[in-house]
Order: structure tokens, then sequence, then C-alpha cells
């Protein structure tokens, strides 16, 4: 059914794209801005004890004999440990001069009384984190500037960051996993809604255009509505010309027969050899276009009835023996017998006059078709389905026509020298179909046509 | 033995000709440079475990150099890429050096990790300090078991002990040093004892082997802070000497090892390394001489020395100078 509409895309899966792609860009999001977080507060942590260590060694800072001297205590650098044993290095400087520890720490030159400045330096390849705390003290000579600097090396640090990384990751995994099945589902649930819709169009019988009453989404409702008012408008259409065709069969079919009756008389006065030929011509000609417009009336009937069946409780034999009686005038004139075998009583639930139409066409075709002092079956057969078969005994149908000739106006080519229109079977059909069988075209073994009624 | 011991006092005229070890021997034969191990250890202890090494390394010789600590700590730093290996009883030099990058990362040990730091500097042996007697000169007086026992004791004779107690000089021996800042961070009696033992003319010494001769000798009758590993050694082959450990807590230094991380061939350093942890983990006292790792990270009775940046505190210059002063000032009397 797509194959002939131009599709370009998926919905579902341009939402499921966006929505896992959405869902992945936030897991890296999410990744990248706690791991920042977490690299931040582990810093903070270790320049808080840094910064510890520094200032319990600054504290310990006097001027002794005119010297600055610093008796810091054990627990400035044994507070350092950690579990990777970092590195520490320290300096103690008075201005820019070292007084004590490691040369190549310099204090940075914008220091603040009391305040700790913090770097992160390289040495011999390491990753050093400074702390830097001065102190102003006052001599004989003047104030003196004494500074400290403690720098430790980022192995515990980057350990943790590590573990934490990893933990992140897998939660971002997580996220991501979940999101995207939510997408999933998401997406096929909003085009289950499309798909429904879809089915209950698909599955509809191609008479009905009634509108689309079940409850859509919001966003689908233009659409739906746009589809009711034109399935509304084709009904219409469909309508309006169904009922001029039965009004212009009608109003021709009275016309013909007063031209018919004039032409009958006629006939009878008529003595001139070539003049009644003519004039039989006419009346033929005549019988056939009214006819052609009975059988538009009958099948425009139909088309109105089979939406609207009038069921009721059918004795078929019943039905087709006046059928059949109503019929024999028009058999005795080709001297065809028409026989009825029935294997026993059939009733159904069906539009009588539906049925009547239909069989009365068949039948009639049949007589048509046979050739003259030949027979005409009506066979009903009750099990194991309910099936009329009306045999003729003519030449049968062509089997490259077989399957064709239910369509409306369609007549078999060997039938130019015959009155019909080509509604015939197309009747039979839709009144089979409207009482939910079918109906069957096939020849006998002796070569006469045989149209079998499954109802 | 089954490998030839050379005494290597008249080969090897290159590197540190002027240098004057304290001993100075190469093991094995081989024509590749031998690993050279720096070492504040009697070689005594540690011909056994250079000799297992041997066995196990073909063509290989190693160098076994002797000397105080803190010469060695100097030497080391001033040539790093002359040593493979740097032993010393200094655990605070031994840090300073890991810390300061001269030590190289040895990795698949499977060591304490409070006897290890930064993967480079491995303990390998726990040795408390001790007091150590001469027997006979002690005979009528009561045994110490205590640093207040020895402050009091000394107080009490005074003549006795007059010039004939001996500790280590902390200017000249880098475990000296160790011993006394370790001892005065952990107890206000130290600096009364040093007062004591300068009130009655002690004797300073570079090394503990000296002490114990001595003692052996009979010119000492006391001698404090002495390697109690050393004067164990000694005490089992002779009557004279008495190694009491201080009841309150003795400090207890843990001997350790560190590969150069500009050493030559840096595998075979890291092999080494492996090779006497393992011996230590192993304790056969025949390939291993020296007092195993005391394993139990629980310092509060034994009062182990911790492998800690800290170690580093007193090596500072400032640092260093006011303990000096302060210690010259208890124990140098002056006339």
């Amino acid at each position: 059914m797509t194959a002939d509409v131009n599709v370009s895309g998926s919905l579902r899966r341009r939402l499921t794209l966006i929505l896992t792609g959405g869902a992945a860009v936030l897991a890296v999001i999410l990744f990248l801005v706690v791991r920042v977080l977490a690299a931040q507060v582990a810093q903070q942590g270790q320049d808080n004890i840094l910064t510890a260590s520094m200032a319990s060694a600054l504290d310990t800072a006097v001027i002794r004999e005119g010297r600055i001297t610093l008796d810091f205590p054990y627990s400035s650098f044994s507070m350092l440990n950690t579990v990777a044993d970092d590195r520490v290095f320290y300096a103690i400087h008075e201005g820019a001069t070292l007084l004590s520890g490691y040369n190549w720490l310099v204090p940075p030159s914008d220091l603040v009384n009391g305040v700790a400045t913090f770097e992160t330096t390289i040495f011999n390849g390491d990753q050093v984190r400074v702390a830097t705390g001065m102190r102003v003290l006052t001599g004989a000579d003047g104030p003196r500037t004494v500074s400290v600097s403690i720098a430790q090396t980022q192995d515990a640090l980057s350990n943790t960051l590590n573990a934490i990384s990893r933990n992140i990751a897998l939660l971002g995994l997580g996220f991501f996993v979940l999101s995207s099945v939510l997408a999933i589902w998401a997406a096929s649930t909003t085009s289950g809604q499309m798909h429904r819709l879809t089915t209950s169009v698909t599955r509809r019988g191609p008479q009905d255009l009634s509108p689309v009453t079940k409850p859509v989404p919001s966003e689908m409702a233009p659409l739906v509505g746009s589809l009711n008012r034109f399935m509304s408008r084709l009904d219409q259409s469909l309508t309006q010309s169904e009922d001029f065709i039965a009004e212009a069969a009608h109003r021709i079919r009275t016309p013909l027969a007063t031209v018919r009756s004039h032409a009958e008389a006629t006939l009878q006065r008529v003595e001139h050899k070539e003049n009644r030929k003519s004039l039989q011509a006419m009346v033929r000609a005549i019988d056939e276009s009214s006819r052609a417009a009975g059988q538009l009336l009958d099948h425009a009937m139909v088309t109105f009835r089979a939406e609207n069946l009038e069921t009721s409780q059918i004795d078929l034999t019943d039905l087709l023996r006046d059928l059949v009686q109503s019929m024999s005038p028009m058999a005795e004139m080709k001297d065809i017998s028409i026989a009825m075998e029935l294997d026993g009583p059939a009733n159904l639930q069906g539009d009588a006059i539906l049925l009547q139409n239909a069989l009365r066409n068949l039948i009639d075709n049949a007589l048509k078709y046979a050739p003259v002092e030949t027979g005409v079956t009506v066979r009903v057969v009750t099990d194991p389905r309910l099936a009329i078969s009306i045999i003729d005994q003519g030449q049968g149908f062509a089997a490259d026509e077989i399957h064709t000739l239910r369509g409306r106006f369609i007549r078999g080519k060997d039938m130019d020298n015959t009155v019909g229109s080509g509604l015939g079977l197309t009747i039979a059909h839709e009144v089979a179909i409207a009482h939910g069988g079918e109906m069957i075209l096939t020849n006998t073994a002796e070569g006469g046509a045989c149209v079998t009624l499954y109802l | 033995m089954r490998y030839l011991v050379f005494i290597a006092v008249l080969l090897l005229p290159f590197a540190g000709a002027a240098q004057d070890w304290e001993d100075r021997q190469v093991f094995g034969i081989s024509d590749t440079p031998p690993l050279r191990i720096l070492s504040s250890t009697d070689t005594s202890f540690f011909a056994s475990i250079i000799e297992d090494f041997i066995a196990t390394q073909p063509n290989t010789s190693v160098e076994y150099l002797v000397t105080g600590t803190v010469d060695l700590d100097q030497l080391f730093r001033a040539g790093p890429d002359q040593y493979d290996i740097v032993i010393s009883s200094a655990m605070d030099l031994q840090l300073k050096l890991a810390n300061d990058g001269f030590s190289a990362t040895v990795v698949n040990v499977d060591h304490p990790e409070w006897a290890q730091w930064h993967n480079s500097l491995f303990a390998f042996t726990s040795e408390p300090a001790a007091i150590v007697l001469n027997r006979q000169s002690f005979s009528d007086l009561r045994v110490p078991s205590s640093r207040q026992d020895l402050i009091q004791l000394m107080r009490d004779h005074p003549d006795r002990f007059q010039g004939r107690v001996g500790t280590y000089d902390v200017r000249q021996s880098g475990l000296g040093y160790l011993f006394a800042t370790q001892d005065a961070r952990a107890t206000e009696t130290y600096w009364r004892l040093t007062e004591v033992m300068g009130r009655v003319g002690a004797r300073l010494y570079c090394c503990s082997g000296q002490m114990i001769d001595d003692l052996q000798s009979g010119d000492l009758i006391m001698a404090y802070n002495v390697l109690g590993s050393y004067a164990q050694a000694q005490a089992e082959t002779s009557d004279d000497l008495m190694v009491i450990l201080p009841s309150e807590f003795p400090t207890t230094m843990m001997r350790t090892i560190l590969a150069s991380s500009s050493a030559p061939d840096p595998q075979r350093a890291a092999s080494f390394v492996r090779h006497l942890l393992n011996l230590q983990a192993i304790g056969d006292p025949q390939n291993f001489p020296l007092p195993p790792l005391v394993g139990s990270p629980d310092f509060q009775t034994q009062r182990t020395i911790n492998l800690d940046p800290a170690l580093m505190t007193y090596l500072d210059q400032m640092k260093r100078e006011a303990f000096v002063r302060e210690w010259e000032d208890a124990i140098v009397q002056v006339d």
C-alpha cells in the first residue's frame, strides 16, 4: 500500500534519534560537569590541608637574636601524608632570600598578609600544588616579612579523581541507557496512534465512507478531520451520481415504452417487407435500450440497498419457483426448458428483493445465451454451504475472460448479436457480496456456463 | 665460600679514589660494570645476601661500599648515576632522597604498605635503639630498665660514670640524629638524660661499632641509643655486654633500601631490591642475617619511626641548627 506513496524518513526513527541523541549529549554534559565539580572539591581538599600545614609552620616564625627562625612542628609535614605517598616540598623565605628548604620554590610577589596563595607548577615532570602564606614580623630594625611555601604532588588527588570519573562514567552510561529505553518507548507509543488509525481505515469495506469516530490525539485531529471531510464529500458525490443514473434510466424507460408500443402498432399496419424489417430492428433496439435502462436501475437499487440491507427470513424454494414461473414465457419463446433441482428445504436470512433481482438477471442471462431447444438448470445445494447455481448448455465463458466479467459494463466478446448491458453479473456479484458471500463463474464439463452464488 | 671475595683496596682506582671507605668489597666476577651498592650497614650482614643474589643472576658482580649515613647521603646526592643501590639506617635522609626524586619506582613488590614509601623506598629491618651496659662494671649497681632509671643512676653515682658514658654525636651520625630527634619528639626525659650525660662527661661517637668496642674493653660502662642489632650480635659472643630495651618505649628504626633513579642498569637495580625484600619475607637467618621487619603497623608499644614526609622536619636547616645548638648546650659541658 505504501509502495505508491512518496515516503521520506520515519517519524518514529526521527523521534528515537532525537531523543537518544539528546540523552547522549546530556550524559556527556553530566559527566563533564560532575567531573569538573569533583576536581574542584578534591582540589579544595588538598588546598585546605596545604593551608593548614603552611599556617602551622608560619605560626612558629620568631625573630631570635636578629634572625628569623621557624621551629615548625612535626605535624606540619605529617598531616600531608597520603595513601599515594605524595611527595612534599617546602621553602621558607625572608623577602626573596631563601632561609631554608627547596630553592626552586619561589614565593609569588603579590603575597598578602594572612591570605594563602595557591598555584600549580611542574617539578621534575610531576604536577605540584603550592600554597604560600606570608607574615610580617616586627623586629628591632623594622618590619620583616617571612613567607612559607608548602608544595605537594597530586598522585592521591588524581587517583581519587580517576575513581570518581569511573563512577560518573557508569552513572552517565546508565542515564543514557535508561533515557534511550524511554525514548524508544515514547516513539513507538506515538507512532502506535498513527498505526491504529491506519489499521482502522484500512480494515473498512470498500463502500464504507463513514467518518472516523474513534478518539485521536489532538495533533492528529486536523488530519483525521480532513480525511472525514474528504470521505463525506466522496460519499455525497457517489450518492449523487447513483441517483442521477437511476433518475436518467427511469426517465428513458418510460418514453421508450411509448415508442415501442407505437412501433408495434405500426408494424401491424405495414405490409412492405423491407419496412417491416427495419421496424422489427427498431423494436429490438428499443428492447435493448429498455433492458439496459432497467439494469441500470437495478444496479442503482442494488448499490443503495447493499448498504442498508432489509433482511428477512426467505424460503428460497418459493422465491425461485415464482421467478421461474414469471420467466417461463420468455423461455418458451426459445423452446428452452427450465429445470429446478433442490436437495431439500432452503431457508436463509437475506434481502428478498436483492436476491430476486440477482437471480432474475442470472436466469435472464442463461436464457439469452443458451441455444434454442436446450435446458437451463437452477440447482440449490444446502450442504456444506448454501449455493445456487444457474447452468446453461451454451458455449460457456471464454477462459481468458472468466475473471473479469464481474466488472461493470464488461461483456463477453462473442456476444455482439445478443442484447445485453454487461451489468447482469455485476449486480449478482454485488448482491452476493452484500450478503457476505461470493459469486463464482465456471464452465461445466459439457461446455456450458455455470454461475454459482454462495450465500 | 663458593664465590671469590676480593678485598678491593688495590682495585678500581677510578671512582671515588680519594674517598675513604669504611669498607669496600667486590663480590663475583663479571665483564660488565658491577652493581654498586652504597651502604651504611657492615659488610658482614650483607655478604650472604649479595652472594645469594649473584647466584641467581649470571655474569653479575657487586661492589659493596660502606660509609656513614651523612657521608653516604652527600656522596649519593653528588653523583646519583655512580651508584645503583642506596642502603641506610638514616630513615630521614633516605626519605628525603626519595622525596627529591633520587629513587626509582620498583614495581611488582609484595611488601606491606606501612614499610614502603612511594613504591621506591622500602624498609627491610626493625631495629630498636638500646641501652648497652658493661656487665662487669655494673655488678654492684641496679640494672636500669628505663631512661628514668638511667638518669637516677647517673645522679646517684656521678663518680662511677664520669667519662665512661657514650652516645652518638648527632652532628656526625645521621642515625644518631634520627634517634635523638625522635626521642626528643616523644619525651622530655630525653633532654634531662642528655643533660645528665653531659654532666658526667659523656663521650661522643660516630658509630655503634666503636661504642660496642669500648664497652667490651671496659672504657665505657654504659652507652645510650646504641643500635640494638649490632650490640645483640656482639652480646651473643661476649658475656661482657648487656642489651636493654628501654621499658617505656624503644625507639625503633627501619633500615631502608632504594634504587637510584639514574642507575646505569635500572632493571638490575630493581631486581636486587626485589631480591632483598624477598629474602626478608622468607626470613631464613642463613641468607638474611639482619633483624627481620617486625610485622605490625602497631607503632604504640614498639614506637617504630613512621615512613612519612614528616621525617624531613628535623632535616630542615633551621630546625637542625636549633636542635644541635640545644643538644650541644645540654651535652657539651663547658668546664
